[in-house]
């Protein structure tokens, strides 16, 4: 469409001519990781249309047939793919469902531990002494007791102030309450880093002179220089936010086995590990472990290509 | 280095008074003794005076002082459900939770230094690209579906037979990718008594053989980090002048290695280490979970699970206490070895 020689390039032409696209054409590994995480997120999303059976049906389930093995292992029915739990849930619809509360809670989470990061991380940066000081302390002392630790103290407060029926009902949002409330020094740590190195920089300065707000210099002007990084540490977050849902659903604290995640799925499979029926348990461990994977391979080479020292040396 | 000492102690009381804050407000608006202390018959107006005696009718910043008080003498009352001083269950249960990480730290030592000064040294090697490989997918694992499978593989037993069972080397195949089990995979087994609380899990092979599960299990969590963060630092280190020059003047490989580098390779390593001990902490309570471990961990999600507030409270308070211990201590420990570095957490 562009007629003249001096028009912007469109998005496509932009993506085209990218370095992010030119490594993605030459890294096998990036690609496949993207094929299954594409294709992980579109099963557990097309849950309702695609599974073979909805496992918050009651009038779905037959308890006679519980506990049926996986195809691959003598005395499996064709009617359940993947076998059976212990109450007769088809383990393929399950983990479907399963994956998509994994996946929500996941991005949910990132999503709310993104924005309070980067609020305070522009606010560290860009205001500097006092807030500065106060927020990173605090990110500290955070940081310093891990997450993973925050996310079950918190929890374990949660659900003793409403009690476990009150929690178990509005577990999605408390659980991305919980870890986005844990996790946000990753994001307000990086962002701040970003922005004193954009802060000295003459944009930032003609912005200033020019009358505008803070805020806008802030939100408008640097962080969409800050970008990238933001962009990198997203991808891991996610893959934590799901092995935190996971841990916390394993100990009790996150989702109920009535609207299992993967996380709820090998906790109630493990109480029949001892039995012989380890599918129930190790096929949803096996399917998280594959979606944390594939997240974590493509954070990797998002980083390899994204970092300005490598990309420029 | 006085100043910067008092300004890090300073920074840990405020840290400490901040949980105690966090402490007391929980201990405050969850437990009501009262409700512990007497039975459903006992009428309000008594309830009433029972309140005044035990002072929960005073003013907030009286039952704070109180608290705190009481707490500096590890006094947190006592345990709903042992009907025990909370200090003390935590005492009978600490052994255990010590005993599994003293055996987790041995392991990673012994493992994460050797993998990480190796892929350092030779990058490109196909062994290094392995372990690099590997530890990816460790990371990957969550810490309790790696219990899982141990069980599954060393308690449980597998029997895969993929072979032809007819023929002497299909059979001897088929065994060598089957597992037998027998692994103990629940509680601490009859530990021998040392002292006082401790019962100890290393007297005895069998005492040892309930300790490998749960303590390889913790340990693969921790160890693709370490090995990550060891190559890492090994690799920068093997840039520096100093290494050049001790090639230069024809030292040996091996001294140079492990003499010149490792030296300057382990000291962030051991303290970032430290930093660690706050996700080791919340990994013991997964891992004991799986395996039934009688430690802390598994004593703190069983008071979560019957709301037994005084030991949730005094868990998180000596929890709260041990990491900003170690906190400030390797906070100091970097200001001394090296001023100009920046303590960065990473990732749990």
């Amino acid at each position: 469409m562009s007629s003249a020689t001096s028009s912007p390039p469109s998005i496509r032409e932009r993506l085209n001519d990218s370095w992010l696209w030119y490594s993605f054409k030459r890294d096998p590994v990036a690609q496949l990781s993207l094929l299954v995480f594409i294709f992980m997120v579109a099963a557990a999303f097309l849950a309702p249309w695609i599974s073979p059976a909805d496992p918050y049906d009651l009038a779905q389930i037959d308890i006679m047939a519980s506990e049926l093995p996986p195809f691959w292992v003598d005395g499996s029915e064709p009617d359940y793919l993947l076998g059976t739990d212990s109450q007769g849930r088809d383990m393929l619809s399950t983990i479907l469902y399963g994956t998509r509360v994994s996946l929500i809670i996941g991005f949910g989470a990132v999503a709310l531990q993104a924005a309070l990061g980067v609020c305070f991380g522009l606010l560290a940066g860009y205001k500097g002494g006092k807030i500065d000081a106060f927020l990173m302390r605090l990110a500290d002392i955070q940081l310093s007791f891990s997450t993973l630790m925050v996310a079950i103290i918190v929890g374990a407060l949660f659900k003793a102030v409403f009690g476990g029926v009150t929690y178990n009902t509005y577990a999605v949002p408390l659980l991305v309450l919980i870890i986005g409330l844990a996790e946000w020094p990753q994001y307000a740590r990086t962002v701040r880093a970003s922005v004193l190195a954009e802060r000295g920089k003459e944009y930032v300065d003609a912005a200033r002179v020019m009358g505008l707000s803070s805020v806008r210099i802030m939100f408008r002007h640097i962080l969409p220089n800050t970008l990238s990084p933001i962009f990198v540490i997203s991808t891991v977050q996610v893959a934590n936010a799901i092995i935190s849902e996971a841990a916390l659903s394993f100990l009790g604290l996150g989702m109920p086995e009535t609207q299992p995640s993967l996380g709820s799925l090998i906790k109630s499979g493990f109480d029949y590990l001892q039995s012989g029926s380890w599918w129930i348990t190790l096929v949803p461990g096996l399917v998280l472990v594959i979606l944390v994977l594939v997240i974590n391979l493509l954070g990797d080479w998002l980083r390899d290509v994204l970092n300005p020292r490598l990309y420029k040396g | 280095m006085i100043a910067f000492l008092i300004k890090r102690l300073f920074h840990a009381l405020l840290v400490m008074f901040v949980i105690s804050l966090i402490a007391f407000a929980i201990q405050d608006n969850l437990g009501d003794p009262v409700q512990q202390l007497v039975g459903q018959s006992v009428p309000e107006s008594e309830r009433d005076a029972l309140r005044d005696e035990l002072g929960l009718n005073d003013p907030f910043i009286t039952q704070y002082l109180r608290f705190a008080g009481n707490a500096l003498h590890f006094d947190f009352g006592y345990s709903y459900v042992f009907n025990q001083p909370t200090t003390e269950v935590i005492l009978r249960h600490l052994p255990a939770t010590l005993e599994l990480v003293a055996a987790t730290t041995v392991l990673i030592i012994l493992l994460s230094v050797p993998i990480g000064v190796y892929s350092a040294i030779k990058p490109r090697a196909w062994l290094s690209r392995f372990f690099m490989g590997v530890s990816i997918i460790g990371i990957s694992i969550p810490v309790f579906l790696t219990a899982i499978v141990l069980i599954q593989l060393f308690a449980i037993g597998v029997s895969w037979t993929p072979f032809p069972t007819d023929t002497g080397w299909g059979q001897w195949l088929n065994d060598l990718v089957s597992t037998n089990g027998g692994m103990p995979a629940y509680g601490r087994g009859d530990p021998v008594h040392v002292l006082g609380t401790w019962y100890t899990n290393f007297a005895s092979i069998k005492g040892l053989s309930y300790l490998i599960l749960p303590a390889v299990s913790l340990a693969s969590i921790m160890l693709p980090l370490f090995i990550r963060l060891i190559r890492a630092e090994m690799l920068e280190v093997l840039q520096s002048d100093y290494i050049k020059f001790a090639r230069a003047k024809g030292l040996s490989p091996q001294r140079i290695y492990f003499l010149h580098a490792l030296k300057n390779t382990m000291l962030p390593v051991i303290t970032v280490g430290g930093v660690q001990i706050g996700t080791l902490v919340a990994y013991t309570i997964l891992t004991e979970t799986v395996f039934q471990w009688p430690g802390v961990g598994l004593m703190f999600l069983n008071a979560i699970e019957r709301s037994d507030i005084p030991l949730i409270v005094t868990y998180l308070v000596i929890v709260g206490l041990i990491f900003t211990i170690t906190n400030t201590l390797v906070d100091l420990i970097y200001g001394l070895v090296n001023p100009t570095v920046k303590l960065t957490g990473k990732p749990a």
